[in-house]
């Protein structure tokens, strides 16, 4: 289904045959991507697809393990960064990569500066940069003001203008438009627009289908690491690039333990956090797991957070077990019966200096305490047992939990939950990133958790496992909940095209 | 898209106004106590505050390239140390005063040098090397020094900070012009060169820097040298002020020459700073000493009050960035 129309046109950028294995994950085999001169071209994936590792590959960020690729025609190997900068490819990523305390000026021409005898010569660099940004259509960014104090959409374009004075031929965007309001991602189009006519090729990575149908040319889908389909956006219709995002998953295995439903464990209403883009309103009873589907930045990790007290709510209230809970502090909050397992396992979810069983008692230390002295005996104990149930592969409570395996520190971070006894468990990704065997334990222990009478708040990137898991499916987009549905009337297709384009 | 509209050029004088308003803060104060008001301003006074500022003025230079660069040092005070002990050996040692004087000075750049290529060449935070350089300079000047002073014969380098300078229509100490000019040209370097503006954007984002061709390791290194050669002269003074060589000598002074640059609007975490904030910061500091030491006020008072001016203008300077961001 691919045909480039002006066969006779060397392509912008080549890649052929591309592998990349980080250990054990092949994250991309045998990937093959085609960019036409002035050719906005979307690559498009679930989260995890490999569209990231192909990117930096081309950026020079990484190295491929095989494969081939040509720059407008001419072989093509970055071995950094720069090198890749030089030869004319530009990186825009999601997190901007500018100084902060620098001028709009000093960071377009970071690296570059004209100079005489050490000295900085401003003029002629300021016409350029005056011209760059002329020609993008924001004259009015003003070259002596610090970076940091420009709203996100005025550096993107700054990021952009520095591409354009490097003399980029392809410039990549990564998620560009995921902080953008909507006026400002109109503005950004307005301006790929004006690079396209330059004959720059934009690749465009993009969650948001709508905003790809209305800028790209082509797409390229990748899924699991492969090519999964490729084709001119206005030959394919929405539907049909969703099933190649999808493909048919294998089966996983989801235990089930049979529950019932009780009473309103967790009700949140109007609950608007610091980093939410609305107030959202959710119940979850007990013996129910409330699966929350959406895109990265959606609001389902900000609800949870909000809920549990680690942002600022501004307004709307959470009650546990039908009595008004919160908003309230995290300490607070475990209190009142709520835990809360991090996305960010690393950074906050676990003390990974400190042994399994400091982490697993930390959020309930009262037992063990006598005469404000701790047991150590009894919460070495408690620990071990713990490491049983959840069948945690460690040397023995004291290990660091650093030590341990993807997969054992979560269990770790689960069993915190399990040990806090907390009547409503918030799972904020708990099973990326780990093997199958870990995963399939934390599925059986939710259900069992959920068959004793727990709510829980279940968020997933991972569609299938939120099929295969859930009683129910919310689903996020921009910030609002979208569809509340039994987990049976969901597909993988529909939750996808609910999350990526709101309707549902 | 919605740039903020404040002017830039507004933006600098406000960054620079509150540690100004707070320097004339202090001097007002102490002018305006009956006790001392007749003599704080007199030009005898100010050209002894002058001269007391020069070792921790210098030692602020090069300090303010490394904060902004976002490094730390904590060696400074133990590298004047070092330095001034080596220039008062080289003067015992019957070598002309120009020779010891640059020897004293290449000693801290020495200094300097090797923290820069440690931080680099092991990947260890720069509090962590200079934490063991601290140690390292000290020793090695109570080592050479014998571990006492040594006495080195009176020459031109003693009247470097002399209070009544020769000629007369020098006016100030010669350390105090030394440190003016240094103070012109390491501002000049920061605002109009290469690589001033690759030391903030260093301090700012490395990895960016880094990304844009900046080449991170040498620029390092070349502040960090800067910055001990700053220490070595500020070590040529301290000896030109004790005329001796004491190993012991400027113990914690790195604290206020940190301090100095944090009061003047640096930031620990790198990409901001400048030369006029951290000399303002040397002086608030400084008339406070003066000043309550004339009005007879204990040491201990002047040490509080210094520790009171170092938290707030830091949390001044946190609130003011709060509301711009």
């Amino acid at each position: 289904m691919t045909a480039v129309p002006d066969a006779a046109a060397v392509p912008a950028l080549e890649m052929r045959g591309v592998r990349k294995q980080f250990g054990a994950t092949l994250a991309l085999d045998n990937v093959d991507f085609t960019l036409a001169p002035g050719e906005v071209h979307a690559l498009l994936g679930e989260n995890g697809a490999g569209k990231s590792t192909l990117v930096k590959i081309l950026s020079g960020a990484l190295r491929p393990d095989r494969g081939a690729m040509r720059l407008r025609g001419k072989p093509f190997h970055p071995p950094d960064p720069l090198a890749g900068r030089l030869s004319g490819v530009s990186m825009i990523y999601q997190e901007l990569n500018l100084a902060p305390h620098l001028t709009v000026e000093e960071n377009a021409v970071l690296g570059r500066e004209a100079s005489g005898a050490g000295f900085v010569r401003r003029r002629g660099d300021r016409v350029r940069i005056r011209e760059a940004l002329a020609f993008l259509g924001h004259p009015e960014i003003p070259l002596d003001v610090p970076v940091g104090r420009l709203s996100v959409g005025a550096r993107q374009v700054v990021e952009i203008a520095r591409a354009i004075l490097d003399r980029s031929s392809i410039v990549v965007m990564d998620e560009p438009t995921s902080s953008l309001t909507r006026e400002d991602t109109e503005r950004l189009f307005k301006v790929i627009r004006t690079l396209k006519a330059e004959g720059v090729s934009v690749i465009y990575i993009s969650h948001f289908l709508e905003e790809v149908c209305e800028v790209a040319d082509a797409f390229t889908v990748l899924r699991d690491g492969r090519n999964a389909g490729e084709g001119r956006i206005a030959d394919v219709p929405l539907e049909e690039m969703i099933r190649m995002m999808v493909g048919s998953k294998m089966a996983d295995f989801f235990p089930r333990v049979p529950r019932e439903r009780g009473e309103v464990a967790l009700a949140l209403r109007g609950l608007k956090g610091a980093r939410m883009g609305e107030p959202v309103s959710l119940e979850v009873r007990r013996g129910e797991i409330v699966g929350l589907a959406g895109l990265i930045g959606a609001g389902r990790t900000e609800t949870l957070r909000a809920a549990f007290g680690l942002d600022n709510v501004s307004a709307g209230s959470v009650a546990i077990a039908g009595r008004p809970a919160g908003p309230g502090k995290p300490w607070a909050m475990i209190g009142r019966g709520l835990g809360l397992l991090s996305e960010d396992r690393q950074g906050e979810g676990l003390a990974l200096g400190r042994s399994i069983t400091d982490n697993v008692t930390l959020s309930r230390l009262g037992p063990y305490r006598r005469r404000g002295f701790l047991s150590l005996r009894r919460r070495t104990e408690a620990a071990a047992r713990w490491i049983g149930d959840l069948n945690i592969k460690a040397a023995g409570p004291q290990q660091a939990a650093g030590g341990l395996s993807g997969g054992n520190q979560q269990k770790v971070a689960l069993a915190r939950l399990l040990h806090q006894d907390a009547e409503v468990l918030l799972l904020d990704e708990p099973t990326r990133g780990i093997d199958v065997q870990s995963k399939a334990q934390i599925y059986e222990w939710m259900g069992r958790v959920a068959a004793a009478g727990k709510g829980l708040l279940f968020v997933s990137s991972y569609l299938p496992e939120l099929l295969g898991v859930c009683d129910r499916i919310a689903v996020f987009h921009r910030g609002r909940i979208v569809a509340d549905r039994p987990a049976a009337e969901w597909t993988d297709e529909s939750l996808m095209s609910a999350a990526t384009t709101g309707k549902a | 898209m919605t740039p903020m509209t404040s002017k830039p050029k507004i933006q600098t004088v406000l960054n620079l106004l509150a540690p100004f308003l707070g320097l004339i803060l202090v001097i007002a104060l102490f002018s305006s106590m009956p006790e001392v008001q007749s003599r704080f301003l007199r030009a005898a006074n100010l050209t002894s505050v002058a001269t007391q500022s020069v070792i921790v003025a210098l030692g602020a230079l090069g300090m303010t390239l490394i904060i902004i660069g976002g490094g730390i040092d904590l060696s400074a005070a133990s590298n004047i140390a070092l330095s001034s002990v080596i220039t008062a050996y080289a003067v015992n040692a019957g070598l002309p005063p120009l020779l010891a004087l640059a020897l004293g000075v290449l000693t801290g750049g020495l200094v300097g040098f090797l923290n820069g290529a440690l931080i680099t060449r092991l990947r260890l935070v720069p509090f962590i090397i200079t934490l063991g350089m601290m140690g390292i300079a000290r020793g090695v000047a109570k080592w050479v020094a014998r571990n006492q002073k040594i006495d080195a014969p009176l020459t031109w380098i003693n009247e470097l900070m002399s209070k009544s300078p020769r000629p007369s229509w020098l006016l100030l100490a010669p350390g105090v012009w030394l440190m003016i000019v240094f103070a012109i040209v390491t501002a000049v370097v920061l605002r109009y060169t290469v690589f001033g503006r690759h030391v903030f954007a260093i301090g700012s984002n490395e990895s960016t820097a880094r990304l844009c061709g900046v080449r991170t390791t040498r620029t390092k290194i070349l502040f960090y040298t800067a910055a001990g050669l700053f220490c070595g002269l500020a070590g040529v003074m301290e000896f030109s002020r004790l005329t001796v060589g004491d190993p012991t000598v400027a113990v914690g002074l790195e604290l206020d020459i940190i301090a100095a640059v944090v009061i003047g609007g640096g930031s620990l975490s790198g990409g901001e700073g400048s030369v006029l904030g951290s000399m303002i910061g040397v002086f608030i500091m400084a008339f406070l000493r003066n000043g309550c030491t004339m009005m007879g006020w204990p040491n201990y008072i002047q040490e509080i009050i210094i520790g009171v001016i170092i938290v707030a203008a830091v949390a001044l300077d946190q609130i003011r960035h709060r509301r711009s961001a």
